[in-house]
């Protein structure tokens, strides 16, 4: 297998125990991670082509795309807006109980998301907190996309802030020193010389939230009100085609659904060693 | 930090609270209300109806069952995350980029379809499906399922934070260690292990909050058999597809807590972690520095 190449190819150390750690990394990586997707993929064969795609091309199915992409979209470009401005105000402000908020940014990261969909779906409902004052004003808030894009935004947040964080941290002053006395106003040097340096970190923080919002299932659905073609996620919808035994069907929007996983993956990574490459230059 | 920027290199006043104030009011919206609705929420039927949702027989299965679940997922996960981040940050190899990406990958796949590999690895219409049932053995709809989901959804996190970590600290201890005689375990223990604790320890509280918290992946593989097949999510759910919502809410809060504590501890090893960092800094003098950058 590629271990042997890998041995190879491995530069001599006095350091033990690659052997052992690579291959149990190997090992288990396969068992838990590679063997199982590889087998969806197997099985999405199953289907044959014209079968495949007469699946993930039913209006059904299509029409949760739109429902998925749109609302993690919209959640993601909320986040890009909002996490910079929290990211902002953490880094350069200075006010009081800003290590409590700080903390706080990661609670999505921590709150089961179960827990936040039912928490938001109590609030924004029409006899909600939040819901009873939009409600008049026309604005329905549950059981429709818009509530999706509010429980996507409150997962996608920590990503943009975590990812802007640091850099904005580590931005020299010098820079903006030096456009400042070349008589550049605050608005100039925000825009032509700190936003280009955050743009990779902001980049990177907007793909993370969109595809985590793409894939998204526990927050979402108490408050999607999941009604087909309207507000049904794609997830939603593998687990529809699960509960009627209906697993090769299943099974090829879940492969529809990695494929664009990974085409993202593949973004990310290309944005961080982008992001990267511009730090150390 | 904000002392050291001069006047010119800050916002006007006005702007700077407008700014703070914004940030302020949306965390407030989306962080804290849906904290504070769910203790609202929870306590709505006062303490009596709180507590008999907590200690009913069914929630209780469910609690026992999401630790189970984290006992299980959590050091498996460690065991792994140190393997891994000792064969990629102390070696050189090729294909190292590829196995860091690989292993990142349970995080850009869906939590519905991190069960749905396994019911059509497990399940009656799985591939091991019609040897396992001749065997008699029940895997998806049964805990290992749930044990199997968990360990996927939360694999990446230990080595995640690992091998920065360790990448960062480079091979100049251990070498010393090996040179003076000490075996690889002796390094491992006495040198690597004291260096890297709180990276560790972070990726395992991340670890731990997502393994007891997560909820798509476990219901594709759980069967949603009250008492024995239900975690504490996934109880909430039920609860509250029922219209019971007080004991949802009560269930939910432990898992709010449970976000909370999680919270507090990472806010904590960061801290410890920012300590350890700036003692490293002061003991090491310049050459020092210089070597492990080289």
């Amino acid at each position: 297998m590629s271990t042997a190449a890998a041995f190879s190819f491995k530069r001599p150390s006095v350091i033990p125990g690659f052997g052992l750690t690579l291959g149990f990394t190997l090992a288990y990586l396969s068992l838990i991670v590679l063997i199982p997707l590889s087998a969806t993929f197997l099985k999405s064969t199953e289907l044959g082509w014209n079968g495949f795609w007469q699946t993930v091309t039913d209006p059904r199915v299509v029409a949760s795309y739109r429902v998925s992409f749109g609302t993690s979209l919209l959640a993601a470009v909320v986040n890009l807006f909002a996490g910079l401005l929290v990211a902002w105000v953490l880094v350069r402000y200075r006010f009081p109980g800003k290590r409590l908020i700080d903390a706080l940014v990661d609670l999505p990261f921590a709150l089961p998301t179960a827990v936040a969909g039912i928490a938001l779906t109590a609030l924004y409902a029409g006899n909600g907190w939040v819901g009873q004052f939009l409600e008049p004003l026309g604005l329905k808030v549950a059981f429709t996309p818009v509530g999706i894009t509010v429980a996507l935004i409150f997962i996608g947040l920590p990503f943009v802030v975590r990812s802007v964080q640091p850099v904005l941290q580590e931005l020299e002053p010098e820079l903006e020193e030096a456009a400042a006395s070349l008589g550049a106003s605050r608005l100039t040097t925000f825009r032509r010389v700190m936003l280009p340096s955050l743009m990779p970190a902001l980049l990177t923080g907007f793909a993370l939230a969109f595809a985590r919002g793409l894939g998204e299932y526990g927050s979402v659905i108490f408050i999607a009100g999941n009604m087909p073609m309207i507000s049904e996620i794609t997830p939603l919808l593998i687990i529809t085609k699960l509960e009627q035994y209906d697993y090769a069907g299943a099974t090829a929007i879940a492969v529809a659904m990695l494929l664009i996983s990974f085409v993202l993956l593949l973004l990310i990574n290309l944005l961080q060693w982008w992001s990267r490459k511009r730090h150390t230059e | 930090m904000t002392s050291s920027h001069s006047p010119v290199l800050t916002e006007a006043p006005w702007l700077r609270v407008t700014l703070i104030a914004l940030a302020l009011t949306f965390l407030a919206l989306f962080l804290l209300l849906p904290l504070a609705a769910v203790i609202t929420e929870a306590l709505r039927g006062g303490i009596g109806a709180y507590w008999q949702a907590i200690v009913e027989p069914d929630a209780l299965a469910a609690i026992r069952l999401t630790l189970t679940a984290a006992a299980i997922a959590v050091p498996l996960n460690l065991v792994f995350g140190v393997c891994a981040a000792w064969a990629i940050a102390k070696h050189e190899f090729r294909g190292k980029n590829l196995l860091t990406t690989l292993i990142d990958l349970p995080f850009a796949v869906s939590p519905v379809i991190s069960g749905l590999i396994y019911v059509l690895m497990f399940g009656l219409q799985g591939w091991l499906g019609p040897w396992l049932s001749e065997h008699d053995i029940k895997i998806v709809f049964a805990v290992p399922g749930i044990v199997l989901a968990t360990v996927f959804v939360t694999f990446p996190f230990v080595a995640r934070e690992l091998i920065p970590v360790m990448q960062e600290q480079g091979n100049d201890e251990e070498e010393a260690a090996l040179t003076l005689g000490a075996s690889g375990w002796q390094t491992f223990w006495r040198v690597t292990l004291p260096n890297v604790k709180w990276g560790l320890l972070y990726g395992v509280i991340l670890c731990n909050a997502r393994a007891m918290g997560e909820f798509g992946a476990v219901s594709v593989v759980s069967g949603h058999i009250r008492g024995q097949t239900n975690t504490l999510p996934l109880h909430v759910e039920i609860l509250y597809n029922e219209y019971n919502f007080i004991a949802a809410f009560a269930t939910a809060s432990l898992l709010a807590l449970l976000a909370l504590v999680t919270l507090a501890a990472k806010s904590f090893v960061e801290w410890r972690a920012a300590q350890h960092a700036a003692a490293a800094r002061l003991v090491s003098d310049q050459p020092a520095v210089a070597g492990s950058t080289a």
